[in-house]
């Protein structure tokens, strides 16, 4: 699924800019997608589009790299990322169930995003935190140690930042 | 680190003794003194000859002879040759280049440049991931600091050698940390792997001479030069010098990064540096090379680890996960959670592991639902074969191992899924059955509250009863009951 949008002329103007940097350089894709990324919080097509049209390149190889990885998103990340680390040591630690538990309190499967943009879910191979396991992140926050029950806790926390800007 | 008497550290030797935004930190514990002896030598091919000769071999999970390598790229002459830097670690469950970029960036950054320096290269690149800020933060501070003191850049210690590293950006794909594949990312592609030869040393990034070596292998470099391979070669087994890292966790006491020299037994680093297994429980396998590598059970517990070894017990030492499992782990399960994981991160180019691991994977799924037949078992261990034999590169041509190997050491075990329809660690769900023991339950309703589908049935102070039909296996009877009425069947 991919989010259909017309960019801003501002936008465009900032993806050149991006690109220009690497000096329009075909071998620069990578790093062009993950400054784009920083900067927009995802890929749309129309951004790929731009990239592609720059460093004179078709916009298929732009998408075939956009969706080999996995760091690259076409769809926008919620306010609160959330992920779960399915690496080996946290899947030995029960993550599975913690996932479960995940997907029951957000309603979300993983890749998806919650219709009021709050919350997103994603699952991680390793963050390297294997001592912690079973380990969620929530942005950039870490939570260890964590217990199928203190998922409600954990995200009731979140959704009680919803007004909150 | 726990129990540092079985510990000997060289690649993590300053980790956590420096400030590693601070070169002059580096530089008090000997810090580039293996860079300026190699330059001042001037004798390329004989810095080439100390690495071939203390027996280093590539940490990233080959073992490859490292001199060896180093060696092949110098002869291959051309107007520019790269060194790269392999830290696209993407083992679940290993953390070591990490640490080590974290910790002591600059022994990789010194370790390049001497590299760079024998083979002829006068660039270098790091393919880092993505997800690791801190440590490209890190390595961008040290690689600043490093040209201001002239100890990377043009014109290394007024010798007129030039050597500049970048950074190249990972993102996300496990099959980058094959050679080939990770050059092609970092040309700006896909991360597809491509048939060898022509090797990288041949023909690698932009159609150049490349030197590829990972993380820990470059941290082990400054320490050799200056200690002398004579040292190097001491510690180890016959095959297998030095150290390795490796990255303990699961069910041990002890979880966390430790080096130990090659050689040593899993016994000594389960019990004695892990302290044992969680809660007393029984020791059953421990894994070894992720996704790529093998379990090994009790009877190799006292086997000395090391390339060789690993590999003839059915393993491989990989980039130094080791997850340790218990009595409560179902081998059929860990088999399927390593093919989840081969079947997402397949890059799709060649058939045996686009196809040939997805279905590996259904069968294991329908082994672990309790609808495997023994045909099943067949197909599973042909297929393993197959895809093992015909794969394009090392992550397909080693995707079957874990399959193979819980085979080979757990075949019980896969009966007992599709024999008898059960899971005999109880942690297949379809296949687990929850029952009420009618001498303990006393009928205090606590079961039949807790149920969130109403499967449980029984009068007050008269034993219950659940529902297999209805029973969604959630467990959370268990979990309530006070009287240890219910047990898993």
């Amino acid at each position: 699924m991919s989010v259909k949008i017309q960019i801003s002329q501002k936008t465009r103007t900032k993806i050149e800019e991006i690109c220009k940097s690497f000096n329009n350089e075909p071998g620069e894709l990578i790093n062009v997608l993950h400054k784009t990324q920083d900067y927009l919080g995802y890929l749309p097509a129309e951004a790929q589009e731009v990239i592609g049209q720059e460093l004179k390149i078709p916009t298929a190889k732009v998408y075939g790299v956009v969706s080999f990885y996995s760091f690259f998103t076409m769809i926008p990340k919620g306010r609160f990322p959330v992920s779960i680390c399915m690496g080996t040591a946290c899947y030995v630690r029960g993550a599975e169930r913690i996932l479960d538990e995940l997907k029951h309190q957000l309603e979300l499967n993983v890749g998806e995003t919650s219709a009021d943009g709050l919350f997103s879910l994603a699952s991680l191979r390793c963050v390297g935190a294997c001592g912690l396991a079973p380990v969620v992140l929530v942005g950039d926050k870490v939570y260890g140690r964590l217990a199928p029950d203190d998922v409600k806790n954990m995200v009731d926390e979140y959704k009680d930042m919803r007004g909150a800007v | 680190m726990a129990n540092n008497k079985k510990q000997i550290r060289i690649a993590l030797r300053n980790c956590g003794f420096i400030n590693p935004e601070n070169i002059g930190d580096y530089i008090a514990r000997s810090g580039y003194a293996a860079l300026a002896s190699v330059l001042g030598a001037n004798n390329p091919q004989n810095s080439i000859d100390v690495i071939k000769k203390s027996g280093l071999r590539g940490r990233g999970g080959g073992g490859f002879p490292t001199g060896l390598k180093w060696e092949i790229a110098s002869k291959n002459h051309a107007d520019q040759k790269y060194v790269v830097c392999n830290a696209d670690e993407g083992d679940p469950g290993a953390f070591m280049d990490r640490s080590i970029l974290e910790g002591d960036p600059h022994s990789v950054l010194e370790a390049m440049a001497i590299n760079g320096f024998c083979i002829g290269a006068t660039k270098g690149l790091i393919y880092i991931r993505a997800e690791y800020p801190l440590a490209i933060e890190r390595l961008l501070i040290a690689i600043n600091q490093a040209e201001e003191i002239s100890v990377l850049g043009n014109n290394i210690m007024n010798t007129g050698f030039d050597f500049n590293i970048e950074l190249r950006y990972g993102a996300g794909a496990f099959v980058c940390g094959e050679e080939t594949a990770l050059i092609h990312s970092m040309e700006g592609g896909r991360g597809e792997p491509t048939f060898k030869p022509p090797f990288p040393a041949q023909e690698g990034y932009l159609k150049k001479p490349t030197n590829v070596n990972n993380v820990e292998t470059f941290a082990n470099i400054p320490a050799i030069i200056l200690k002398g391979w004579e040292w190097f070669s001491s510690i180890g087994t016959e095959k297998s010098k030095g150290t390795k890292v490796f990255a303990l966790a699961g069910k041990v006491n002890n979880v966390g990064l430790i080096e130990v020299p090659m050689g040593i037994t899993l016994r000594e680093v389960i019990y004695e540096i892990g302290n044992g297994i969680v809660n007393d429980k029984n020791f059953k396998a421990v894994q070894t090379g992720g996704p790529s590598g093998g379990c090994l059970t009790e009877k190799f517990l006292d086997t000395p680890i090391d390339y060789d070894n690993l590999i003839a017990a059915g393993s491989m030492m990989g980039s130094g996960g080791m997850i340790v499992m218990d009595e409560d782990d179902c081998m059929v399960s860990v088999a399927k959670f390593y093919l989840d994981f081969t079947v997402e991160e397949s890059c799709g180019k060649c058939a045996p592991c686009r196809i040939g691991n997805k279905r590996l994977f259904e069968l294991l799924e329908k082994i672990t639902e309790g609808k495997g037949t023994m045909e099943d078992l067949d197909h599973l261990k042909n297929l393993s074969k197959v895809t093992k034999d015909t794969a394009l590169c090392g992550l397909g041509q080693t995707s079957p191992n874990p399959v193979l190997s819980t085979i080979d050491n757990f075949w019980n075990e896969y009966l007992a899924h599709v024999v008898d329809k059960k899971c005999p660690a109880g942690q297949c769900k379809a296949l687990k059955c929850y029952i009420i023991d009618t001498e303990q339950c006393i009928g205090c309703t606590v079961c039949a509250r807790a149920c969130p589908v109403g499967a449980i049935k029984g009068e007050k102070k008269t034993p219950h009863e659940i529902s297999q039909e209805i029973c969604i296996k959630c467990g959370a009877c268990m979990e309530k009951c006070k009287f240890n009425a219910i047990s898993i069947k």
